[in-house]
């Protein structure tokens, strides 16, 4: 089954192509989209595999499990490899229109890949080690990607980003340590066997609090959160807009992996207080998008409250919940990156990403506004779009499970993000320019075949979005499919342990 | 720096150096030693040139581009993992081949490429920060 | 030993945290060093005090014939050592060009990103 080593040896040796040709720029552009696209046909063809046929796992070298690596997919890690090379093959598609010379002089392109690397990775591990390594590989590609354009502005974004995630790091890897010696194996199936074996379990469920805190941090929960709207507005529009699709994604997918193999001993304590970060989460997200003015900023706020979302569905711990949870996570991914693309495009045409400085778009391209109204209304809940269908599965688990005010608070917080959207949509497409203001379009905003061309992966984006809606049904199997997996870790366990390739 | 002790101690150290890096490099699966070791070695040498003899005598005497260097480490690190993709076996699996040389065997191994790759790519890596140091100043 | 070691990586965590919660950016930086090696002392307590021998295999055999410390723990600390040095080197970089643009390492002066 070496499928599985594809995608991440596939952008590893793109990057490394690309810095065997580092003088070139123009040879680097279509090696990195051949990277990116190669690994995105082999997550479709694993995608189908492991749908068919239930979770794979390989041992790279040979060595067997407990002892060996190995890399494991199952229905939840490939459907986040789907969602996210997709997403990734679009914010390439828009980078390599949006051509940023200084950026290419300082290796976008062997950066990008190995940030896909660092994502896949963590995707596909089956090893808590591995996975902190695969963290540092994407953290450090995003330190750098995030640093590369070296502005007042972007040094201090990436220093705040830097600072909070190099604490989750450490927590991280002391809370590896610690479980190492509870347990005595990294590999995460063993640990799902050694753990539920332990005759202290309180132990466990303290060294699962340093694991929230880890994994809090990296996908923005609260209290953690404060890095996200500090740093994600500082880069140019397509690395913001892979950093939000991807990055703290994968913050919640590793929460959702270790507290359904792992840490399962405790669930009363646990997943309750996975369920209050939730809240708070969603909560504080959406008090910090009501007074900002920058789109970007607004947007970055609106991803801790989306993160909210994710974390009740996934705490609540019944099968409908969780696959809410996924499918609320798979949309948002679709979604968020689609509005930073498209806020990328709103600079280019009008110069800034404040509010009140632009204004009018309708009336220049209205189907550009359109593509916008499908992501933001996708993204606040309006049928018969993805997030609709993402939101009522949610709210209709938390009925189900008997919690009326977070429900409440769901539909609340929801409403907010309704009102930040139209927020948006109004000023800067549907009213005009203020007076006395002057719109400064970046150069190459009259040239039309560059602004079209971006719309092709705004485009597809969209498209997706409303595909989920009206294919939600379909969409929804396989995301029960996979929450089916997580409540009962027997088939990912014996992929590992029992035998294999 | 005008130092005569230090630039005639760094010119007569920096064979013995690369030389004691190489002697890393291939004992490194069987004892101490390997890639990461024998290129810090390979590159202190270097540096130790650098700081004796300036920067641009050290462009003379190492005039490769440092980041291809890294491209191609990686890229080897990379390819020694392929050949047993070939064979059927999961990635990176060890391929040892006995080379017979007279009445010595020489042992070939993907291993030993994946090392050559690190040490590559950790020689261009610490040359990279110490050219741009330089240029800095 | 044990406890000695754990109340000493209780300290210099608690060095650690304290620096990081300074004004000053470089004195953070620090703190973050000490973090990270207190974090790398505590995965070398976790394998075990033992005095036993290095765990390689001797030429001839085929199996290790005595008890040997844990190798997996040791290799883990190698890669965080390597890891932390390579993020705490880009820290510095960025440290420095943060005094460059900004001239001033006080957290409290570095608001751009909030009031823009």
């Amino acid at each position: 089954m070496n499928l599985l080593v594809l995608p991440i040896i596939i952008p590893l040796l793109a990057a490394a192509v690309c810095l065997l040709f580092w003088k070139t720029p123009a040879l680097q552009r279509w090696i990195s989209f051949s990277g990116t696209f190669l690994s995105f046909i082999s997550i479709c063809i694993l995608f189908w595999h492991v749908v068919n046929y239930g979770p794979v796992a390989i041992h790279i070298g040979g060595w067997q499990a407990p002892i060996g690596i190995n890399l494991v997919a199952d229905a939840l890690a490939v459907i986040m490899l789907l969602v996210c090379s997709l997403v990734g093959v679009c914010v390439h598609l828009y980078s390599i229109f949006t051509r940023n010379e200084t950026l290419e002089k300082f290796g976008h392109h062997p950066l990008l890949q190995t940030l896909l690397v660092g994502v896949y990775g963590s995707f596909l591990t089956g090893d808590i080690f591995n996975l902190y390594v695969s963290f540092e590989i994407m953290l450090i590609s995003s330190f750098a990607l995030l640093s590369a354009a070296n502005g007042k502005l972007q040094i201090e974004g990436a220093f705040k980003y830097m600072a909070l995630n190099l604490f989750g790091s450490f927590m991280f890897l002391a809370g590896i340590g610690i479980l190492y010696g509870m347990a005595g194996t990294v590999n995460m199936a063993d640990l799902a066997v050694k753990m539920s074996a332990l005759d202290d379990p309180s132990m466990a469920t303290a060294t699962g609090m340093l694991f929230l805190v880890a994994f809090g941090l990296k996908a923005a929960a609260f209290p953690f959160f404060s890095w996200l709207p500090a740093s994600y507005h500082t880069p140019p529009s397509a690395i913001s807009a892979i950093f939000a699709g991807l990055l703290t994604k994968v913050g919640v997918y590793t929460v959702m992996r270790f507290f359904s193999l792992i840490f399962v001993q405790n669930i009363g304590f646990t997943h309750e207080l996975i369920v209050v970060m939730g809240v708070l989460t969603m909560i504080a997200g959406i008090i910090g998008a009501v007074g900002q003015y920058d789109i970007r900023k607004i947007l970055s706020f609106h991803i801790v409250s989306q993160i909210g979302y994710m974390l009740i569905g996934f705490g609540m711990w019944t099968e409908i919940a969780i696959a809410g949870a996924i499918f609320y996570l798979v949309h948002n991914i679709i979604a968020k990156t689609n509005l930073f693309l498209a806020a990328g495009v709103i600079n280019r045409l009008q110069g800034s990403y404040h509010l009140d400085y632009v204004g009018g778009i309708y009336r220049q391209r209205p189907y550009f506004s359109i593509l916008f109204l499908i992501s933001a209304l996708g993204l606040a809940g309006i049928p018969p779009l993805s997030g609709f269908f993402a939101k009522i599965f949610l709210i209709k688990a938390g009925l189900l499970d008997g919690r009326p005010i977070v429900v409440f608070l769901m539909v609340f917080v929801g409403l907010f993000t309704l009102i930040s959207m139209i927020k948006i949509f109004e000023k800067a497409f549907w009213k005009p320019v203020k007076e006395g203001v002057e719109i400064q379009p970046l150069p190459g905003a009259d040239n039309p075949s560059v602004i079209n061309s971006m719309m092709i992966p705004i485009g597809i984006l969209a498209v997706v979005v409303v595909l989920m809606g009206f294919g939600a049904p379909i969409v929804f199997e396989l995301c029960k499919l996979a929450a089916s997996q997580m409540l009962d870790p027997s088939a990912y366990i014996h992929a590992v342990l029992g035998g294999g390739f | 720096m005008n130092s005569l002790l230090l630039t005639v101690t760094a010119r007569v150290l920096l064979p013995g150096f690369l030389i004691f890096s190489l002697f890393l490099l291939l004992r490194g699966h069987d004892l101490p030693g390997g890639g990461f070791a024998g290129g810090l070695v390979g590159s202190a040498a270097f540096a130790l040139f650098g700081i004796a003899n300036g920067v641009e005598k050290l462009r003379e005497v190492f005039n490769i581009d440092t980041i291809w260097l890294i491209g191609l480490g990686l890229f080897l690190a990379i390819l020694s993992g392929t050949f047993s993709l070939f064979l059927g076996d999961p990635y990176l699996l060890a391929i040892w081949y006995e080379l017979p040389f007279f009445e010595y065997t020489i042992k070939l191994s993907t291993p030993l490429i994946f090392d050559i790759g690190v040490y590559f790519v950790v020689i261009g890596v610490v040359m990279t920060i110490f050219f741009s140091l330089q240029e800095d100043n | 030993m044990q406890s000695a070691l754990a109340i000493v990586i209780g300290i210099i965590f608690a060095a650690g945290v304290f620096l990081m919660l300074r004004r000053n950016i470089v004195k953070f930086v620090f703190g973050l060093a000490l973090v990270g090696q207190a974090v790398n002392l505590a995965i070398f307590a976790s394998s075990g005090m033992t005095r036993y021998h290095a765990p390689l295999i001797h030429p001839e055999s085929l199996y290790l014939s005595y008890q040997s410390a844990d190798p997996l723990p040791q290799a883990m600390i190698l890669t965080a050592i390597v890891i932390g040095f390579g993020l705490l080197a880009f820290t510095i970089i960025i440290l420095l060009r943060t005094f460059q643009l900004f001239d001033e390492v006080d957290t409290d002066e570095l608001q751009m990103v909030d009031k823009s």
